[in-house]
């Protein structure tokens, strides 16, 4: 097995331990896994350090406004049947935490990396990846990220002769910009259900045009490509024309469709599709998200959404109506500060369901359901809309520091 | 224009849609609902034609590609030119508004031409960006409460002799001129920064463009209690220091 520290000169060693202790200080003094704070430390001593860790791995990267992280735990247990893997599988996706996660992973064949928007096109060109799946771009912060259409340019910038495959969901017209400037695209009829970032063409600005689940530029013809991957309902077509029946303890057809980009990464590495899939059933959660805990006696099933796009894929897959709904919203630094995204998501999805209202943002919320014609309870803690809630699952959606709020009162 | 309905135009959605701008939408539509309007609300995409029989229109923010191919195609289509003359209501946000002025700065670096329905000038500040929570008061002739909203741009909005400032700031940037001035309005058209949605913080704006385009004083009231407390949090993390 080809070891990753053995060839790393004493430097890039010392980088690697100083990293590390750094990482022990900062767990030991109860601030976390560490794993940036260490990784900050190895690349200050060492600036070339992720560049090295990588040399001797076959590399993934894994980017998205959504679905990312699920999409790298999916990944990585596929090519378990292939080697041994290293992840950042936390989702610590900036340089600091990818550089530390790999520096863990001394016997690992495999690096599969999960990677923060901003930073993919600096990363691909440090760690010469082999594969590079790209699942979908939408509004995410839009008071401190970039313009998601100019994300789309950096990635079509960065991305353009790489020698890494692409392998990209044919259903979002940014992803197909972003990738089409590389030669060696995969493209995955992934689905998705969010439209609202790309009803104007990225090449030309001509208005899109949407017909079933085709789409076209009406003005210069840049077009959905032809997929050689699908999600067709609960099964994976793959080039061959086979259909693979998807299972996973994950739920929602957002899960399914990175269980398609999986599958279609896993072969480009020699796994094929049934034993890639077979294997994507063990993950049960992600970093808590898809979690069922017991709190209060009550079964409560823990759902992350960040953006609109993520609400809406969180909409299709919770149980109907009367199964209590917990919404949990905050807007500090980590979710972004300005809450306008709440009226791009359509709560009128939620009819029918009992509704609790969480978080630093509960007033926000209120608001816009108030608007939306539903009913709800403004409550001030987790313990008061559990315990309001009336019998059976409670589904709880939050973004993401509400999401965190909420697993340290509700453990697990 | 009968009395007991109202139509809405919400214009380019496809490319002035991205603050969460349906919510000026959803919170004028609701409010006229509960005042028993029959609204019409119709979604106009940058590849129709504007109707020019609208009672009010809507017109978000976006980012400077769109706003760009937005200004293009609203001074070719020239419909809400005739909409504005025929007395229309027009209430636009952030890069809508710039639209609507005599010219703005666009994503090539260079000067726009604007509807020039708002007597104002745009151009694009050096600094960073205005982002973050505003409260300023809204102009005394429209007797409305102060405004709350949330701003993230980097325009410079003059507003000229035939235009008054919507309102004066209190905390945040506003049109970015340094004299505290946020917005713009005249008779019938109105621009300001704010998001948040807008109206979703300060419904009072919404009640005030029903008015406007029925031609009476007053609207039976509704049930604000969410919005003031939402408006009583939101300007009281204004005023504290974060």
């Amino acid at each position: 097995m080809a070891g990753n520290t053995g060839p790393l000169s004493p430097r890039a060693k010392l980088a690697v331990t100083a990293g590390k202790a750094a990482a022990a200080v900062s767990r030991a003094a109860g601030r976390g896994s560490g794993s940036v704070i260490g990784g900050k430390v190895a690349l200050k001593l060492d600036p070339d350090l992720l560049a090295r860790l990588a040399t001797h791995l076959d590399v993934v990267l894994v980017s998205a406004t959504n679905g990312k992280t699920t999409t790298t735990r999916l990944i990585a247990e596929a090519l378990r049947a292939s080697g041994p893997v290293v992840s950042n599988a936390l989702g610590a996706n900036m340089p600091a935490g990818i550089t530390s996660a790999l520096a863990g992973g001394s016997d690992a064949r495999y690096g599969v990396i999960e990677v923060d928007e901003k930073y993919l096109a600096g990363v691909a060109r440090d760690v010469s990846p082999k594969a590079i799946a790209l699942l979908n771009l939408s509004r995410d912060q839009l008071d401190r990220a970039a313009e998601t259409r100019m994300l789309a340019e950096k990635w079509r910038e960065g991305l353009a002769g790489t020698k890494a495959v692409i392998i990209a969901n044919a259903d979002d017209p940014l992803i197909v910009w972003a990738a089409s400037s590389s030669s060696n695209v995969v493209w995955v009829a992934a689905g998705q259900e969010w439209k609202d970032d790309a009803w104007s063409c990225p090449s030309c600005g001509g208005v899109m045009q949407r017909p079933g689940d085709d789409w076209f530029c009406g003005e210069c013809g840049f077009r959905r490509p032809t997929p050689s991957w699908a999600l067709s309902g609960d099964y994976v077509l793959d080039p061959h024309g086979s259909a693979w029946p998807i299972h996973l303890q994950l739920p929602g057809r957002a899960n399914k469709a990175n269980a398609t980009t999986s599958a279609a990464v896993a072969a480009t590495f020699g796994v094929p599709p049934q034993v890639a899939l077979e294997r994507m059933y063990q993950v049960q959660a992600v970093a808590g998200r898809f979690d069922v805990v017991q709190f209060l006696n009550r079964d409560i099933r823990l759902l992350l959404a960040k953006n609109p796009a993520g609400w809406l894929e969180t909409f299709s897959l919770i149980d109907g109506p009367p199964a209590p709904v917990i919404l949990a919203v905050n807007a500090r630094g980590a979710d972004g500060t300005d809450t306008s995204w709440l009226w791009d998501v359509d709560y009128t999805r939620l009819a029918g369901h009992p509704i609790f209202l969480l978080g630093d943002r509960k007033l926000d919320l209120a608001v816009r359901l108030e608007v939306a014609g539903l009913d709800f309870r403004v409550c001030e803690t987790v313990d008061e809309a559990v315990q309001s809630a009336p019998p059976g699952k409670i589904e709880l959606i939050a973004n993401y520091t509400a999401f965190q709020d909420v697993r340290r009162r509700v453990g697990n | 224009m009968s009395q007991n309905s109202l139509r809405v135009v919400w214009v380019y959605p496809d490319l002035l849609s991205t603050y969460g701008d349906q919510g000026n939408v959803l919170v004028l539509e609701r409010r006229a609902r509960q005042r028993r309007l029959d609204v019409q609300r119709v979604d106009i995409r940058s590849d129709q034609p504007i109707p020019t029989s609208g009672d009010i229109y809507l017109i978000g923010g976006g980012e400077d590609r769109p706003q760009r191919l937005a200004a293009e195609r609203l001074r070719r289509d020239g419909g809400l030119n005739r909409a504005v003359a025929n007395g229309a209501i027009v209430f636009s946000v952030c890069a809508g508004y710039q639209i609507l002025g005599h010219e703005f700065i666009n994503d090539l670096g260079q000067r726009e031409q604007g509807l020039g329905l708002l007597d104002v000038i745009s151009t694009r500040g050096e600094g960073e960006r205005c982002v973050g929570d505003v409260l300023a008061d809204i102009d005394d002739r429209l007797g409305l409460p102060p405004l709350t909203g949330f701003e993230n741009h980097q325009g410079i909005t003059h507003v000229g002799p035939n235009a008054r400032p919507f309102a004066r700031t209190r905390i945040g940037k506003g049109n970015g001129t340094g004299d505290g001035t946020e917005g713009a309005y005249n008779d019938t058209v109105f621009g300001t920064y704010m998001h948040g949605p807008v109206m979703a913080r300060n419904p009072h704006i919404s009640d005030l463009l029903i008015k406007l385009a029925l031609d009476v004083n007053a609207l039976p009231p509704v049930d604000d209690r969410w919005y003031e407390a939402l408006r009583n949090e939101r300007i009281a993390a204004a005023t504290q220091p974060s």
